[in-house]
């Protein structure tokens, strides 16, 4: 019986290889998108180099679901800008217009107010409570490139939750069963 | 043979890497249109202030002005086929013992076509001039034109030609 534990050994063997090369190769791909979002970040300045425009308040100069490629440098900002922010107390980043910059003399410290091209008012009502300008800290970058329609895909997953669940099954079940 | 990742992730790179050469393409074709250092000689603007409508101070102590301006501009020779639109605001420009820099955006206007890419006009502030104090009495202050051209897909570009200077009133109104 000695021959059929050896073709056991064998495949068994195989599979761990199979196995082994199937994780080395999902962690490539992992691997790869993240040298991407980190060397952007790099070349970009920015925290979050990329940014997927969620309302219309920029239209018709952004729509929903267009991309933003952002960049932050050693240049103060300048009205006519157009800079993502983050508010205290809101989770989501904001992409609007720069309507006015005071800056200081010494400190060349800013203070900044913003809008977006689509609304009537001004963003104080967006800002937190009391709160009358954004400063440098509050500035994650500027807009300097545009993309359409390519920002929808995510937009659908964090929306549709089920459609992410189901592209990762589909994704992991063929990287599961799929042969050399 | 290859397994299905791999192929995934050559799929998926390689589209990146198509969109990001099409992206590139067409800012390059934008610049090669546009000289950026030649830009500000093809657009034609002026802007004149006709009336203080309103100067004043605030309760809290800023100054508060509304203007009445006559804007000429002729920015045609920003649109490229690559062009979705252009943005152009005039801005108020001036130094104060508080500030090194003030900028604050007193009118803007968005032009979706090249046939409404030259005009003339009659405006009054659609922002009003607010001081972050009371600076503003006798204060000269530059009247500046922005232009963002926002492209169809690629890199945004921004330039600005100074159009004229004026004083403020002495007195509040």
């Amino acid at each position: 019986m000695g021959w059929v534990a050896d073709s056991l050994d064998s495949i068994r063997s195989c599979q761990i290889r199979h196995v082994l090369t199937q994780i080395v190769s999902l962690g490539m791909i992992v691997t790869s998108a993240l040298i991407v979002w980190k060397g952007l970040t790099y070349v970009t300045g920015s925290e979050s180099p990329v940014v997927v425009v969620l309302s219309g308040s920029m239209e018709p100069g952004f729509k929903r679901g267009d991309i933003l490629f952002l960049q932050m440098n050693k240049d103060p900002i300048r009205v006519g800008e157009i800079v993502v922010f983050n508010v205290d107390g809101r989770d989501i980043p904001i992409v609007h217009r720069v309507i006015k910059v005071h800056e200081r003399h010494n400190t060349g410290e800013i203070q900044i107010l913003t809008k977006g091209d689509n609304n009537n008012d001004d963003d104080r009502v967006l800002y937190a409570y009391g709160q009358l300008w954004l400063e440098q800290h509050h500035i994650m970058g500027r807009a300097v490139g545009f993309l359409p329609y390519v920002g929808w895909v995510t937009i659908i997953m964090t929306e549709k939750p089920i459609f992410k669940y189901l592209l990762i099954g589909a994704l992991g079940l063929l990287i599961i069963t799929s042969k050399e | 043979m290859h397994s299905f990742a791999y192929r995934l992730n050559t799929l998926l790179t390689f589209s990146l890497l198509l969109l990001a050469v099409l992206f590139g393409a067409a800012s390059f074709l934008d610049a090669f249109n546009s000289p950026l250092s030649a830009s500000s000689s093809h657009v034609q603007a002026s802007a004149q202030v006709l009336k203080v409508n309103r100067f004043r101070r605030q309760l809290n102590g800023a100054d508060e002005v509304s203007l009445t301006f006559n804007v000429s501009l002729d920015v045609q020779p920003l649109f490229t086929w690559n062009t979705k639109q252009v943005f152009v605001f005039l801005a108020a420009e001036y130094e104060t013992p508080k500030n090194a820099l003030n900028q604050i955006s007193l009118w803007d206007h968005i032009i979706l076509d090249k046939d409404q890419a030259k005009f003339q006009t009659k405006v009054t502030t659609k922002y009003p001039l607010i001081d972050q104090g009371s600076n503003l009495r006798g204060r000269k202050v530059d009247l500046i034109l922005h232009w963002h051209v926002m492209p169809k897909t690629g890199r945004m570009i921004r330039d600005k030609l100074h159009l004229s200077d004026f004083h403020l009133p002495e007195a509040y109104t």
